[in-house]
C-alpha cells in the first residue's frame, strides 16, 4: 500500500476541517476524491503535501510517517503554474533541478510523446490551457514520485478541452500506472478516470462513501453515454445532494 | 514608421517647446547671460565639446561606477531584509529617513570627513541610487504570485531555490524598474558630487560657467545631464528586453 491515511483530524482555529478521515491509495492505482466545494480537498492534500501535520491521525507513504516532510509527492495544481520566464522544456524539468540533475532528454522525449515537441521552446503565455496542463502533468510525472496529486487539474477548462484532457491523462496513464490522487467536484470525472472514488461530506469533511468504479480499461469516450455509467452517475448525484442539502 | 508614431508626439512637443523658448527670447530680447536662446546654447555646446567631453567621460564614469555600487548595496539589502522580515520591520523606517537627508547639507560634512577623492562622491550617488532598487526589490520579493509559490514549496524547494528559482525571476521586472529610476538620478548626483571639488566633471564645468555668468555654458551642462540621463534608461531598457523571458501573464 502507497499511502495510507488513518483517523486524520485537523482543525483550523476553531474550525475543524477533517474529521476522522481514513483512506488508501494502491501502488498503481488510480483514485477520486470527490466532494462539495470548500469540504476539505485542498486541506487533505496540503497534509499529504507536507505543508501542514495533522491534529491526529497518521500519514503514511511507503510506511513511511510523512508528517510536514514536502517534496515527496508529485503534484499538479489547479492552476498550471508553469513559470512564465521558462521555456516548456525548462519547465518541465523544473522539479528534477530541486532534487539533482535536470534529464533533458526524458523531458525531450515526453514533450514528444504527448505531442508537445514543437513547443519545447515556447514560453508558457503561447500555449492554450490544455497544453498547459499536459506541461503541468508531464512536470509532474517527471518528479519522479511515485504519487501524483492532482488537485482538480482541468476544472478550469471549458466543457472540450476537459473532455479531450480526460481521454489525454487516462491514455498517458494507462502506459505508465503510477498510482494518482485526484480531487475533483465533477461526478462525471471521478466516474470516467478512477478505479475508486471517496466521497467526503461538507465540512468537517468525513469519508462518507468508498466506491469502486466497476467499469473496465482502457476506457472510451462511449463509456460517458452508457447505462451502467448513468446509473452510477446517478447514485453519486443523489450521495453529494444530501451532502449540499445538509448545509442549506 | 512604428517607431515615428511612439515617439513623434513627444518629439513633436519637445520641438514645440524649443520654437516657443527661441521666440520669446527673441521677442523680448532677453540678455544672453540672463537666459540663452536654444539655437545659441547648441551652438555654444559644438564649440565647447572638444574640451567639454573629458568632462563629459568623467561623470559619466563616475555616474555608472556609482550606480553599479548603489544598486548592488541596493540589492544586497533587499535581500537580505526579504530573508529577515523581523529586521525588515525594523530597518525600513530607517530606509526612509535616509532619502530625506537633504544631499546639499550632507556632502561638505562628507568631505571632511573622507577628503576629496572619490569616497564621498560614491557615497552621495549611491546614497540616491540604492533606495528606489531596494524599494522595487522588496516589493517585486513579496509580490510573487502565490500558487508558484506554492507549487516550489509542495514540490520540496528549500529556501534558497524558492529565492532563486522563482522570487528572484518574478521580480526582475519590479527590479528594473527601480534601477531605470535610479540611473536617471545617479548621473544627478554624479553632478551634485562633482560641485564639492573635482578636477573635472560636468558638475565642475557648471560651477565655472555659473561663477563666470556664462548661462549658456549651464544650459549646455544641463541638456547633457538630461541627454545622459535618457541614454543610461535606454541602455537599461535595452538590457531589460533582453533579460526578460517569456512575459508575465497576469
Amino acid at each position: 500500500m502507497l499511502l495510507k491515511m488513518n483517523h486524520i483530524e485537523k482543525s483550523f482555529a476553531k474550525t475543524r476541517v477533517l474529521n476522522d478521515i481514513s483512506m488508501h491509495v494502491e501502488e498503481g492505482e488510480f483514485v477520486a476524491l470527490l466532494g462539495p466545494s470548500g469540504s476539505g480537498k485542498s486541506t487533505l492534500f496540503n497534509l499529504i503535501g507536507g505543508m501542514t501535520s495533522p491534529d491526529e491521525g497518521t500519514i503514511l507513504l511507503n510506511d513511511n510517517i510523512i508528517h510536514g516532510q514536502k517534496g515527496l509527492i508529485g503534484y499538479m495544481p489547479q492552476q498550471p503554474s508553469l513559470f512564465p520566464w521558462r521555456t516548456v522544456i525548462e519547465n518541465v524539468v523544473l522539479v528534477q533541478e530541486l532534487s539533482g540533475k535536470p534529464n533533458y532528454e526524458e523531458a525531450k522525449e515526453w514533450l514528444k510523446k504527448v505531442g508537445l515537441q514543437d513547443f519545447q521552446n515556447a514560453y508558457p503565455m503561447e500555449l492554450s490551457g490544455g497544453m498547459k496542463q499536459r506541461v503541468a502533468f508531464i512536470r509532474a510525472l517527471l518528479s519522479k514520485q511515485n504519487l501524483l496529486c492532482l488537485d482538480e487539474p482541468f476544472s478550469a477548462l471549458d466543457e472540450f478541452t476537459r473532455i479531450e484532457m480526460q481521454k489525454w491523462l487516462l491514455s498517458v496513464w494507462e502506459d505508465n500506472r503510477k498510482s494518482i490522487l485526484f480531487v475533483t467536484h465533477s461526478i462525471e470525472e471521478a466516474l470516467f478516470l478512477a478505479d475508486r472514488i471517496y466521497i467526503l461530506t461538507k465540512r468537517p469533511a468525513t469519508i462518507k462513501e468508498e466506491i469502486i468504479v466497476p467499469f473496465a480499461r482502457p476506457r472510451e469516450e462511449s463509456l460517458l453515454n452508457a447505462n451502467e455509467f448513468f446509473q452510477l452517475k446517478q447514485k453519486l448525484f443523489n450521495l453529494l445532494r444530501d451532502e449540499i442539502k445538509v448545509g442549506e | 514608421m512604428k517607431w515615428v508614431r511612439e515617439k513623434g508626439g513627444a518629439i513633436f512637443l519637445l520641438l514645440f517647446i524649443l520654437c516657443s523658448w527661441e521666440l520669446l527670447v527673441k521677442v523680448n530680447e532677453v540678455p544672453g547671460w540672463l537666459l540663452p536662446a536654444p539655437i545659441a546654447v547648441f551652438s555654444e555646446a559644438i564649440k565647447v565639446i572638444p574640451s567639454f567631453s573629458t568632462d563629459i567621460f568623467s561623470t559619466i564614469q563616475l555616474a555608472l561606477l556609482g550606480l553599479t555600487i548603489g544598486s548592488l548595496v541596493g540589492f544586497i539589502i533587499a535581500v537580505l531584509l526579504h530573508m529577515m522580515p523581523f529586521v525588515q520591520k525594523m530597518v525600513y523606517p530607517l530606509l526612509i529617513l535616509s532619502q530625506n537627508i537633504p544631499i546639499i547639507v550632507l556632502a561638505p560634512l562628507l568631505i571632511i570627513w573622507f577628503g576629496f577623492g572619490l569616497m564621498p562622491k560614491l557615497i552621495i550617488i549611491g546614497l540616491v541610487c540604492f533606495f528606489p532598487i531596494v524599494v522595487a526589490a522588496l516589493d517585486g520579493f513579496k509580490n510573487t504570485a502565490s500558487e508558484l509559490k506554492y507549487y516550489m514549496e509542495m514540490a520540496g524547494a528549500s529556501k534558497s531555490q524558492l529565492f532563486w528559482k522563482l522570487e528572484l525571476p518574478h521580480s526582475l521586472p519590479s527590479l528594473f524598474s527601480g534601477l531605470k529610476i535610479s540611473a536617471t538620478y545617479s548621473v544627478m548626483g554624479a553632478v551634485i558630487s562633482e560641485w564639492l571639488g573635482a578636477k573635472q566633471g560636468i558638475g565642475v564645468f557648471m560651477t565655472l560657467s555659473q561663477s563666470s555668468f556664462r548661462t549658456d555654458r549651464v544650459f549646455v551642462a544641463i541638456f547633457t545631464i538630461m541627454l545622459l540621463s535618457i541614454l543610461i534608461f535606454g541602455l537599461l531598457r535595452m538590457v531589460e528586453r533582453i533579460v526578460i523571458k517569456g512575459k508575465m501573464e497576469r
